[in-house]
Order: structure tokens, then sequence, then C-alpha cells
């Protein structure tokens, strides 16, 4: 009964991250003393692995569970249900000291980068705080000297080390918090949206930025987004979620060249193309996406999807392999879903 | 590819605190306050040694002499003893207990404040719910309680009147916390393994200090009112030593004959206690917009 | 200029006629905030002219001033005090009357705002009121305008809900904003301003914060409607894509002046300002078949301090083509070939360099 785990892409070498059946319900309304309350199915049955060095995207839109998943996985909350392994060690229920010692291994980016450092210190003492807190022995020329390199990985000048965050523009603060991810030389990075904040221009830089960062120190990623476009060209494997399940997942180009599930193609279509001359046909959903707390039935996806049949409000269907690596959560074998690019030649 | 130096320019060359200064100088009630309070510690720590009274003399031959006749540049009271040296001698105790009782209030309830609000949970439930029980006794009567248990000098009337005014210090460190508490930033300093006293203490206290300078400010302003209040009920400053407080409490009698003898301690509390209030609200709207974290 | 009646008798505008008619006529507008630290030129003296049934995007980055540009049409910045003002927007109506919006009294503005000229913006819940019920205010806005009675009010409301795609229209008049989806309240928002049908409409970022999926019914709705309507639109964004998708001509706008203007296939297929051949280069697209994860383009640098702004062009310190000349003085807005325009010196010598 178990999903079957995908296993990593490199033989042999076991994953680097591991999701098992993981569940992140969240209670809602009731009282103290009402016993039963109503919960949001945030995250619901999501099983993955992540290889070292590869970058994993992670798409969805509002109440898809793919901010929830990516704090669960670093342990920023506690998971109600399933397993996770990082290096090989089960994390799921590590408390906050037997955490400490894994922390500067698995990093987070956060999608505001205004909100995400202290107003009241300096670049230097941000970028410096992994170090004060995990290496307190360090003497501070070996600090500064780390915090110098971090920052030139970034490409941000050591001379601004004792500016305030106020003083920096979106893509600067962002590439500040990417030299505090960095600097403890981490193995794996969840990055949530941390570009949607940025202006066009600068998003740019940031996604050449993480190319080059991944490049250069083979770091795993779990890359969040609602942009296809950014995670088509990060990624190796994209996860499409769709309120709190994995609905296809598959390596990028697989996915980009022939979606299997309905929503897929709805979000391929839906997004638009910085070319006039396009003109496709586009799927246009009808609806809104459903209350988290009130799924339907079976697959999720049905109130809204163009192929529905009335056997997908049966059961929820199980996310089934029909490629090398490509799977989809539809039960209908048959569709042909558009190429998402229907005028690209 | 972008080069450091393209990127590393700042966007924005401003200095940090030029904005709070510009607006607290806008605020002309604060300062009037500050240059108030600036004159105040500086009389009362200098005045009395270059005035020719010693504020314990009694000169019977003097007595009632109103202001400001023979010497006496504010008169003198019953006994003959000179009012303005009094008065700044009385300057010196109850500006003294004011700050005192500030910095032990303050350290006490930003501590309460700072857990509460960090832990929340059923800490903070308890801790509040202490705070606001203590907050339900009717302060005077609280002071006047322990005041008549006590020994009434500098160092126990700090203490009391610090032992009724921490709450409030405590209330308005929670509540920052608490907003600051599911902050990014917060929490990524979590995600880097920091313990619970590196996030309060290095994380969030230091974005909480406006209000707390703002809520310590007005603490001293009350502090001094308290000690006038109890010192004014016979329970606190013993007199000969002067307080502004049982400075009035003497005059009361001779209310008719000797005004002055009312009039100047009065105005001196009245003083003092607004100078704190306007630089409290001057620093409140200084500081609210440049610690404004949006 | 006849139209149809729509149904209870309300005017409706012919939709489709006199397509090159001008409809506002935007010169010089210049707006400055009186800072702390000094004034900031948010918009440098904009012109443009927006026509009957077009959609004119406006197309920008922070700091562009592509949003201010719509608000001080509307006149909708902050009081006189901290900004300044200047330039003129000329309107013409639906009789064929021009007036000066910059220079009306507020009652007179109050009467085209929501009225002739309506706007919707990112976040729905500015225009709508948490305590009272969407039927209600959607009537609001007809009667503030229109001399017609509460249940008269209440019909058109059901029926503007119909136009932007509500069903259930009549049950979910009295139905609180909270009660709705993001995309439903968006909807809301248009009947809004739809309502009493406005010959312009603004839409500043209006689908920027909505899922993607609902983005695209968005954007298909205000394309029908503005078929229907024949109403003009001014579209501020900073997506290209939706650019793209919705718009018949665009400007592009940095650092508060506008740099290049045209009809949207030339400026989006052919650029002409540096500025936006490398926002179209830094942008990634859909395309499954790019060989490996190369870095895109992008711009280096960031957005000129509008406290001060450089000397000569303003995207000089980040232009690739920069040369002396281009430093010493702001250039102007000059002729370009297929109706187009252009902020730059070179734009020539570029142009025959990428052929």
């Amino acid at each position: 009964m178990t999903e079957a785990i995908m296993t990593a892409t490199v033989a042999e070498e076991p994953p680097l991250v591991e999701a098992r059946r993981l569940r992140q319900w969240f209670p809602v309304g009731g009282s103290l003393l009402q016993r039963r309350r109503e919960m949001v199915r945030a995250v619901d049955e999501v099983s993955f692995t992540i290889a070292r060095g590869e970058v994993l995207g992670l798409v969805g839109e509002s109440g898809s569970g793919k901010s929830t998943l990516g704090r669960a996985l670093l342990r920023m909350t506690d998971l109600t249900d399933g397993q996770i392994l990082f290096e090989g060690r089960d994390i799921t229920r590590l408390g906050r000291n037997a955490l400490r010692p894994i922390r500067p291994r698995m990093q987070f980016i956060f999608q505001d980068p205004f909100a995400s450092l202290n107003p009241r210190m300096t670049v230097r003492q941000i970028v410096g705080a992994p170090l004060a807190i995990q290496r307190p022995d360090l003497g501070i020329a070996a600090r500064d000297a780390r915090i110098a390199e971090a920052l030139q990985t970034v490409g941000l000048s050591m001379q601004y080390a004792d500016r305030y965050p106020h003083e920096f523009s979106g893509g600067q603060r962002q590439r500040i918090c990417i030299a505090r991810a960095l600097i403890m030389e981490p193995s794996f990075l969840v990055a949530d949206e941390p570009v949607s904040a940025l202006d066009v221009s600068i998003q740019a830089q940031i996604v050449n930025l993480l190319i080059d960062v991944r490049r250069k120190l083979s770091i795993a990623m779990l890359f969040i987004s609602h942009d296809l476009a950014v995670v088509g060209h990060l990624c190796d494997r994209v996860a499409v979620m769709y309120l709190g399940r994995i609905v296809e997942i598959a390596p990028t180009r697989e996915l980009f060249r022939r979606p299997r599930h309905p929503y897929t193609e709805a979000l391929f279509s839906a997004v638009p193309v910085p070319d006039p001359t396009v003109r496709r046909s586009r799927v246009i959903l009808r609806g809104d996406i459903p209350s988290p707390l009130a799924p339907p039935s079976g697959c999720a996806f049905r109130s809204r999807c163009p192929y529905v049949l009335p056997e997908c409000a049966e059961a929820v269907p199980s996310l089934r392999e029909v490629d090398g690596g490509h799977r989809t959560r539809c039960i209908r074998d048959d569709l042909v879903l558009g190429r998402p690019h229907g005028g690209l030649s | 590819m972008p080069t450091a130096s393209a990127l590393a320019q700042p966007a924005v060359a401003v200095k940090i605190g030029s904005g709070a200064w510009r607006r607290f100088c806008r605020h002309r009630l604060a300062l009037f306050g500050v240059a108030a309070i600036l004159l105040m510690v500086l009389a009362s720590i200098v005045g009395p040694s270059l005035i020719p009274f010693d504020s314990l003399k009694i000169d019977i031959r003097h007595r009632f002499a109103p202001p400001p006749f023979e010497g006496h540049l504010f008169g003198t009271d019953q006994l003959g003893r000179d009012l303005l040296v009094r008065l700044l001698m009385a300057g010196r105790i109850s500006l003294s207990i004011g700050f005192a009782a500030m910095t032990v209030s303050t350290a006490f309830g930003t501590l309460i404040g700072v857990a509460a609000g960090y832990y929340g949970g059923a800490v903070r439930v308890a801790l509040m719910r202490f705070v606001d029980a203590m907050l339900c006794f009717p302060q005077i009567f609280l002071l006047l309680v322990l005041a008549a248990f006590i020994q009434p000098n500098v160092v126990t009337l700090t203490l009391i009147i610090a032992a009724s005014s921490w709450m409030e210090v405590a209330r308005v460190v929670e509540g920052q916390v608490r907003s600051l508490r599911e902050r990014d930033f917060i929490l990524a300093a979590e995600m880097l393994g920091a313990s619970g006293r590196y996030v309060m203490f290095r994380e969030l206290l230091p974005n909480a200090i406006g209000p707390i300078i703002v809520a310590a400010t007005l603490t001293v302003a009350r502090a001094i009112l308290l000690e006038a209040y109890v010192s004014f009920l016979g329970y606190g400053i013993q007199p000969p030593m002067a307080s502004w407080g049982n400075m009035l409490n003497n005059a009361q009698q001779y209310l008719g004959s000797a005004p002055w003898l009312a009039i100047f301690p009065g105005l001196m509390i009245t003083l003092a206690v607004s100078s704190f209030n306007f630089v409290g609200d001057g620093l409140r709207d200084a500081l609210d917009a440049r610690f404004d974290l949006n | 200029m006849q139209g149809t009646l729509g149904p209870v008798g309300f005017a409706m505008p012919a939709a489709a006629h006199a397509a090159t008619e001008t409809v506002l006529d935007v010169q010089d507008l210049s707006v400055t905030f009186a800072t702390e630290n000094g004034p900031l030129v948010a918009v440098r003296e904009v012109s443009f002219d927006l026509r009957a049934g077009e959609t004119l995007a406006l197309v920008g980055e922070s700091g562009s001033g592509k949003s201010v540009t719509s608000l001080a049409i509307m006149r909708l910045t902050p009081s006189a005090s901290r900004v300044k003002v200047s330039g003129s927007v000329q309107f013409t109506d639906g009789e064929g009357r021009k007036r000066d919006l910059l220079q009306l009294d507020l009652d007179a503005m109050r009467r085209v705002r929501g009225n002739e000229i309506s706007m919707i913006f990112q976040e729905p819940m500015t225009s709508l009121n948490p305590v009272h019920r969407i039927g209600d205010q959607i009537a609001e806005a007809v009667t503030f305008h229109q001399r017609v009675s509460a249940r008269a009010a209440l019909v058109r409301a059901a029926e503007l809900l119909d136009q932007v795609g509500i069903s259930d229209a009549r049950r979910r008049l009295s139905a609180y904003p909270h009660q709705l989806s993001g995309g439903m309240r968006q909807r809301v928002m248009i009947a809004m301003a739809l309502a009493c049908n406005p010959r312009v409409l603004i839409a500043d970022e209006p689908t920027t914060a909505l899922d993607v999926t609902v983005q695209a019914q968005i954007l298909e709705l205000l394309k029908e409607l503005q078929t229907a309507t024949g109403m003009a639109v001014i579209f501020v964004t900073h997506n290209l894509g939706v650019v793209a998708e919705i718009a018949d001509r665009v400007m592009v706008m940095y650092a508060g002046a506008i740099v290049e203007r045209g009809d949207v296939v030339p400026v989006m297929t052919r650029p002409l300002m540096p500025y936006t051949q490398g926002l179209l280069h830094s942008v990634p697209r859909l395309d499954p078949d790019a060989p490996g994860r190369e870095p895109l383009e992008a711009i280096p640098g960031n957005v000129p301090d509008p406290l001060q702004p450089p000397p000569g062009c303003a995207f000089a310190p980040r232009c690739r083509h920069v040369e002396p000349a281009c430093e010493a003085a702001v250039p102007v807005l000059e002729q370009a070939d297929d109706g187009r325009q252009v902020r730059c010196r070179r734009w020539r010598a570029i142009d025959e360099a990428q052929r």
C-alpha cells in the first residue's frame, strides 16, 4: 500500500532528502472545549526524493500547499504525519537541540527579502549570525574572512558590510539572504518564491545567481514558485501541486513537452507569453480554486477539469508512473494534452 | 554577468537616525521638555552649592519670608528654611527616585514582556494574567500599604514605586514582541539553530527598543508623581529631608498665609511630570516611523 | 453619438465606433513629491494619448512612475501640500466635450471618477468595504452618479455581476466580500468600475496578486468587456506576458519617463530601446528545448535612486551600449520608424548592429 518512492536518478547513491507520505494538517475553528475541529489539509500524502545536487521545482497556486511543504521539510513546523529523511537520517521528530547541528546544512530562503532581514542588524551581523550561533569558537578575523567570502559569492562587496538592510534594494537584500544561507556551506536549500517579490530585471539576476551557486557548490534545492517559466529555467525536475497533493512530477523537459495532468496543461495554458504574435488556444479553467477546508471528493481537481469523468469522484487517484520518472495523478490514459506552447517553433 | 561593483552600490544612502532626530525636533513641546529636564537636573545637582543657605538650617527670625525678600529667592517656610534650596534638594530626591524606579521597572518589565511574547502559549497566558492581576491593585493603596510596613527611605521607595510601574512596560513589550515573533527574520534566526535566549535578546529586543524607550520615559513621569503622592500623604520621604511631596504636605496649613510654600513645590512637580510626558510623546512620534518594519 | 439601449434603459456606448477618436490626451504630466530628503520627481513630463476602444499598456518596474501616472490622471495622488502635479489631461467625454481633468474642482472630478473614468486596483479590498454587502456597494456606485431608484440600482448590480461572470448573480448580491475568493472579489471590483459605463478604465496591476489560472480568467473577462462596451483601457503592469496578451499599444516607462512607445507587436518583437531589449531578454521563456540551464541575460545594476537621478539618460549606468554622450544630457523622445517613439540616442546604431 505504500507508494513507490521514486529513487534518485543517480544510481546507487541514497537521496539527500526523502519525504514519505507527508501530512501537514492545521486545525481551524472550534474552541478549546470542542473535540472535533475542522482540519485544513494543507499538505496531504506527499512523497518525493531529492538527490544530491539536484534541483526540484515545486509549482502551484494558492492553497496548493507548496509553501507549507517547504517549511515542513525544514522542520519549521511539526508534521502531522509522515517522515522526513535528511542525509539518510530521520529528522521528523527531532527537537530543537537535536536539530541544531543539522541546521547549517539545510537552509531556507524566504520570499520577502524585506521581512527576512533584521532591520536593526548590519549586513556583517546578519551574514555572520550563523557563525555566531554555530561556531562561537571562531575568532573575528576568521569570521570576517568567511563573511567576505559569502558576500563575494553573491556579488556583494565587503565594503558595505556595516550598512543596514533598509539601505539596499530588494535584489541586494535577497543576495544578503542568500549569503547568510550559504555561509555554513549547506547541502540543501529550500527557496520559497525567492524572486517573486522582485522586479523583473532583478529576478533574472537572482535566478542567474542561483544557477551559478548551484553549479559551483553542488547544492540541492527545492525551488518553490508559481512561475512556470522560472522553474523551467532552473530545475531538473518539477512537481506540480494542487490542494495539498502532488498531481504530477517529471523531469522538466518531459513535463514541458508533454504534460500528463489536466491541471498542468491548464497552468501552462494560463501563463501569458511575452510574444504578441503567438495566438494559442487557451484552456481557461472555470470556477475558483476550491477551499482547502472542503476539497472535492475523489480527485480534487475534478470540479474544474475539462476532461472530468464520473469515475473521478470515486477515489483519490494515486500517483502512477506513465513514463520513466514521469508520474501523474490522473486516471485518464487517453488524453493527449496540448503542447503548452502551441505557437513555438 | 553583473559586476560586483555595479551591484554593491546601496540603493539609498540615507543616514540612520536622521529621520527620527528631525521628527523629534519638530515636536516643540518635546524640545521644551528636554530643556526643562536638563535644567532641573543641572539645578538640583549644582544649585544647592551655589545658594548660601542650607536646606536644613532653621532660622526662626526669618520665617515666612515672602519671595524674593531678604535674599531668599523663593521665600522661607515656617521654620525659616530657604525654599529654593529645599526645592532643589527635593529635586535630587524626586528625580533620583524617578530615574531609579524607571530603570528597575523597565528592566523587569522588559524581561517579563520578552519572555511572554517569545514563548507564547501557557507561559504567555500565565505571565500576562499575572501582569493583569498586578494592574488591578489600586496603585496608591498598594503603595501606601507597602510603605506602612517598610521603613520609607529613598531605596525602599524606589523599589515600591518600581513594583507598581513595571506592568505597563511588560504589556507594551509583550505586544511588540508578539507581533515580531512570526516575522520572517525571526524564523530565519531559528532556522540557523539559534537558542531561545539568542532570539529574544539579539533579534527581538533590539526591535522593541522604540516602545521601551517611550514607556520608560513615561514611567519616570509616573514615578515622580507617585513619590509626590506618597510623600504628600506622609508615608514617603520623612521630614526634615525635603521632597516635593512632603513640602506640599507641609504647606497645606499655610495655604492662605504663605501660598508660595505650596505653589513652588506644586509647580516643580507639574513641570517635571509634564516635561517627561512631553518627551515621551515626542519620542513616540519620532521613533514610531523610524522603527516601522514595514 | 447613438448607442444601443441596454436593459432597464441604461444608455450603452456604441462599440467600435470612431475607433481613432482620442479619449485622453495627456501632455507633459509631471508629479513631484516633497520628501524629507528633497523633491522626488516620480513622473517626468509624460505625454501620451489614449484612443477609444484601445488598450494601452503602461509597463515598468518599481520606480518607473507607472502607478503614479495612473493615480495622477485620476487625481488620486496625496494632497497638494506634499505633491505637485503639473501638465494637462484632456478628457473627451461621450458628447465630445473636452476638459482638463487636472483643472477640475474636486466636486467635478468626483463626478467623473467612477462614472466616466473608472479605476481598478491590485488589491480588491481597497475598493470593497468589508462590512457592506457587495450588491449594496455596486448599487452605490450607480446611485452616486445616476438618478435611479435603489431597486433599479440593485437590478443593475445583478446585471453587472452577471456580466463579469459571477454565476447566480441575484443570490450573490447579498454576499459580503470576505465570503468571496480573490478572483471573485476582483470581478466585483470590475463590476463596480463598469457600473456607469465609463469611457476609460484604468487598471493598475489588477492581476498581479492573482493566481495564474485566475489571472487568465480575468484577462479574458477584461477583453470581452472591452469589446462589448468599447471603452478604452490603460493597463498598468510589470508583466510582459500580460502586455502581449491584451495590449494594442504599449508604453515602457523607466525612472519616471517614457522610454519607448508604439504598437505592441513591433515593440515586443523588435524593441529599440536597450532597456526594453534587456527586459525582454531577462524574462525566462516557457521553452522545454532550451539547452541546459543557461543563465538569463540579466540587466546589471539597479533602478536609480529617484532622489539622485543620473545627469543624462537614466538608463545609462546599466546600459550595454552606453557612450559618453548618453551621460551628458537626457535624450529626447524621438520618432523612430513604424510609428514608434524611442528615448535613446543610439537606437539607430543599435538596431543596425542587431539586424
